[in-house]
């Protein structure tokens, strides 16, 4: 289908040039001058001046016209939609022989056309909406044909309670949920009681939540913590047993980045399944962050085989369960953060809540569905503190469906960033009254001031406060205070990398 | 009492089985089946309703061609190969020419490339005369019809116009030998001189297994709205514009350049298979000539058709409604490509979607090697099937003659 450039263009130009050039020959040829070959020069001219005009060869069209010989069969119709207009756009030449038709009269017809372009060629609003529209019914539909036969509604399960991060990170998880193609029923458990904060945050997602509250203030220390959350967790899935809710249950907490496929993957769990997590390990200070690359580098060096940062399950090549991979939490054990906003690497659990997914009707009451593996809802509930991670509720852990390609997939991340717990920031993140009285830098107690701990006679609050004009977080080399002088902050900073983990006993 | 429980049981029994049956049945038919103008034919067997002999020609009519340049195997007019080498091993051959309905003759005319790839047609009118004078001569057969009951394979440009060049193929005319037998090409446009009443459109080759081999699951969801990659100027061969495409693919990219939906322009990714499985149209815009590849392309990939050329004849025009299928937009009215687009309803599309999601119509525009049911090849024979029986008026009295040997430009009266 594509020409050749080089006989094309020999073919092309015979045709025109054959007769601008022979009067020009013959002036040439001959010395004497006459007004005639004149005139063909003077009108060449201009036919170049009036082309490098309007861009394109004006003497071809001009000869055509006047002197249209049988070499080019071609009827040539010139529209001009073109939004420059030509000066010759008048001329629209009948065809002088329709050749393109064959036995009967055919429209279309061979040789130069014009570009047509609409008055204002840029995509217009209402197209581009009812494309989309389109578009997500075409997808709906995609995912009816060949997508999961019969979902099922998915439980998502979220330990939360009010701090600086809490909108950061619930925003996050919201989303996630909200953009989920599925039926959602959303558990939110609340440390300190079920609060108008957290209530008004979440009633923006549109899904359907359960909001409850959980007597027990949310500890410092991360150990404490992580204890906390499971007891959080084990409430909601009371909550399951109780209104019998059917559907998949995944612990959704509310530091963790979710993909979307994530969902997609959990409907195929048929009783318990496990995902692969990515472990973003994270430091709080500078310093911090450089020693741990330095020790990556040993370890490198030492052990051939580098940390994967994953949690999930481990197969064999027949993609049988045969095993954990979990975080390698050796090179951080000295270093590891105690409390929240602990300038050190936050580790994770040996195995997260986050990775497993559960029918939810294993921790319902009916005695006859469920498996034999799993263990009698009481005695779970009795030992509560002790459930580290839903492996606890079973009692044969090789039942566990590896799913996302039995681990392959890392579906969803865990990264734990918190404020410090002594932060205050603005309830609702609304600033009311709006800020018009300026603190200086000196009044607030950070950051050489580590906060205080549990094991000290005070205990620390983490209740907002609306009178607070100015947020702050940790973990920031600068301070955010624009009105500090220059010789605080340099101060503040000297002192800071002085520091170590003043907490410690 | 009792009797009434009972019957009442029966009866809501009776329906509501049948209504999950009726259920089912709708579950099923994510599928719609294809019947053209010609009825259901997609899914017809040729075997047993045609014979067809196949001429031994020399080998400088075919094998020794390709060996010059085996590039011939891959590029979009391979099919003249392939079908030979179907014919030679099917079931429909008859070696024996006096129950042959159809006769073939081999001569693979589109195989002589320049350095780039591109198939030089100056030899092959001769070519194919020289093919048609052995065949007269040594065999009875054309004399007796003057090649009424033969068909050729004619898979170049303009067809058996035997020109790259529009103006050049309209001037030459479809070969004067050629006016009485059957032409299977892929150039077809209505009321052109190229386009004999009875020929067979056939697809132009796709290699079938570089498809194959970048299918994605059918679970990504179709996010693209409109794709197309390919040029919409063609700087080389019409540096003015408007003769290209007559104008249309330039006009596509002046009206639609910066609209998100459209995801167009004229570089060539490695991922152009995956894209269009992504994209729910595909725009099939005429180039030099109104055929291209991206049709076969876009069937196989299940992105429905967008066709901007006017009066276009499509493959199998008689056992595939295209109309169903695909979507035609005039060349006047490419700017308001985004409003015709958007106001097809909603049920259409979908309908669209699955009749291209029946394998019968995606396995009807491929050629693969080895040969499959309801593949083109076999469409390629029902179609002759189809025109069976031969009318009696195409066997001539003999002495009598018809075609013009002398017809045509001087050059192609020379031997080849």
């Amino acid at each position: 289908m594509k020409q050749l450039t080089a006989l094309q263009q020999q073919g092309r130009r015979s045709n025109s040039f054959r007769n601008a050039s022979s009067p020009l020959d013959a002036t040439v040829d001959g010395a004497i001058k006459s007004p005639a070959t004149i005139f063909w020069l003077v009108l060449h001219g201009l036919c170049c001046l009036i082309s490098l005009v309007l861009g394109f060869r004006f003497s071809r069209l001009v000869f055509f016209l006047l002197f249209s010989t049988s070499s080019s069969p071609s009827a040539t119709t010139i529209y001009s939609a073109l939004q420059t207009t030509l000066p010759s756009s008048g001329v629209t030449s009948t065809p002088e022989r329709n050749v393109s038709a064959g036995t009967g009269g055919s429209r279309v017809v061979v040789g130069r056309h014009g570009i047509l372009i609409r008055p204002w060629p840029h995509p217009d609003p209402e197209e581009v909406m009812k494309a989309h529209r389109i578009i997500e019914t075409v997808q709906t539909e995609q995912r009816s044909l060949y997508g999961v036969k019969n979902p099922r509604t998915v439980i998502a399960i979220t330990p939360t309670y009010v701090r600086t991060f809490q909108t950061l990170h619930l925003t996050g998880v919201m989303h996630s949920l909200m953009n989920a193609p599925y039926d959602l029923i959303w558990i939110v458990v609340e440390a300190g009681g079920a609060t108008n904060e957290t209530a008004s945050l979440i009633a923006k997602s549109g899904l359907r939540t359960i909001h409850i509250g959980f007597n027990g203030k949310m500890p410092v220390l991360w150990e404490d913590r992580h204890k906390l959350e499971s007891r959080m967790r084990l409430h909601a899935l009371r909550i399951v047993r109780e209104q019998r809710l059917d559907g998949i249950v995944m612990f959704a907490d509310d530091s963790n980045m979710h993909t979307l496929e994530l969902f997609d993957e959990i409907q195929n769990v048929k009783w318990v399944g496990a995902v692969s997590v990515g472990i973003l390990a994270h430091s709080g200070g500078s310093e911090e962050g450089e020693l741990s690359m330095v020790q990556r580098d040993n370890n490198e060096t030492d052990e051939k085989k580098s940390e994967v940062p994953v949690q999930g399950p481990a197969c064999n090549s027949s993609n049988h369960l045969v095993g954990w991979h979990t975080f390698n939490t050796l090179p951080y054990l000295e270093r590891s953060a105690r409390y929240i906003g602990d300038r050190a690497v936050v580790l994770p659990r040996q195995l997260e809540w986050a990775g497993f997914v559960l029918n939810s009707r294993l921790v319902w009451e009916d005695k006859l569905e469920k498996p034999v593996w799993v263990k009698e809802w009481e005695d779970v509930d009795r030992d509560g503190e002790d459930v580290e991670s839903p492996l606890s509720l079973l009692k044969d852990t090789s039942v566990v469906e590896p799913l996302g390609s039995c681990g392959r997939k890392v579906l969803l991340w865990w990264l734990r960033v918190e404020a410090r717990a002594d932060s205050k920031f603005p309830a609702r993140w609304i600033i009311d009254p709006p800020l018009d009285i300026t603190v200086p830098a000196k009044r607030t107690p950070w950051p050489d001031v580590p906060p205080e701990l549990p094991s000290s006679a005070e205990k620390v609050v983490t209740i907002p406060e609306s009178t607070e004009k100015r947020p702050t977080k940790s973990g920031s080399r600068r301070k955010r205070s624009s009105r500090s002088k220059r010789k605080h902050s340099a101060k503040v900073l000297d002192d800071r990398l002085s520091t170590r983990n003043p907490g410690d006993n | 009492m009792r009797i009434g429980r009972w019957v009442l049981a029966v009866i809501f029994g009776i329906v509501f089985w049948s209504r999950i049956e009726a259920f089912k049945f709708h579950r099923t038919q994510q599928t719609e089946r294809i019947s053209g103008s010609a009825g259901d034919v997609l899914e017809d067997d040729p075997v047993g309703r045609l014979k067809v002999f196949v001429y031994e020609l020399p080998r400088k009519y075919n094998k020794k061609i390709l060996q010059k340049d085996p590039r011939c195997l891959t590029h979009m007019f391979a099919a003249e190969i392939f079908m030979h080498r179907f014919l030679l091993s099917s079931a429909v051959r008859t070696f024996n020419p006096e129950e042959a309905d159809w006769f073939y003759t081999p001569v693979y005319t589109t195989c002589d490339l320049t350095a780039n790839g591109l198939p030089l047609p100056f030899k092959s009118p001769r070519m194919m005369r020289s093919a048609i004078q052995l065949i007269s001569s040594n065999w009875p057969y054309w004399n007796r019809t003057e090649g009424a009951d033969h068909f050729f394979i004619v898979p170049h440009d303009f067809g058996a116009c035997f020109h790259y060049q529009e103006e050049k193929a309209i001037e030459r005319g479809i070969l004067p030998l050629l006016q009485r037998a059957t032409l299977v090409q892929t150039f077809g446009q209505r009321n052109h001189v190229c386009l004999n009443d009875g020929s067979i459109i056939i697809p132009p080759y796709a290699p079938p297994q570089k498809m194959q081999a970048h299918l994605i699951p059918p679970t990504t969801p179709r996010s693209i709205f409109v794709y197309f990659r390919g040029l919409f100027y063609d700087v080389g061969n019409d540096p003015e514009g408007g003769y290209y495409a007559r104008g249309a693919r330039a006009s596509v990219w002046e009206n639609f350049k910066d609209n998100p939906l459209f995801d167009i322009s004229t570089e060539h990714p490695t991922t152009y298979y995956e894209d269009m499985q992504r994209a729910i149209f595909c725009l099939c815009p005429l180039g030099w000539a109104p055929w291209s590849p991206r049709l076969v392309e876009a069937v196989v990939f299940g992105c429905i058709p967008v066709i901007i050329a006017d009066d276009i004849v499509l493959p199998f025009a008689d056992a595939i409604p295209w109309e169903d299928i695909g979507v035609f937009v005039a060349e006047k009215d490419v700017p308001k490509l985004d409003t015709i687009l958007t106001s097809i309803p909603i049920y259409e599309i979908l309908r669209k979607q699955r009749l291209l999601a029946n394998p019968s119509m995606k396995q009807a525009m491929l050629f693969p090697q080895p040969a499959q049911p309801r593949d083109a090849f076999h469409q390629i024979l029902n179609g002759l099937a189809r025109k069976l029986p031969h009318d009696k008026s195409v066997y001539l009295k003999p002495g009598e003659k018809i075609l013009n040997w002398t017809a045509g430009p001087v050059s192609d009266l020379k031997p080849w």
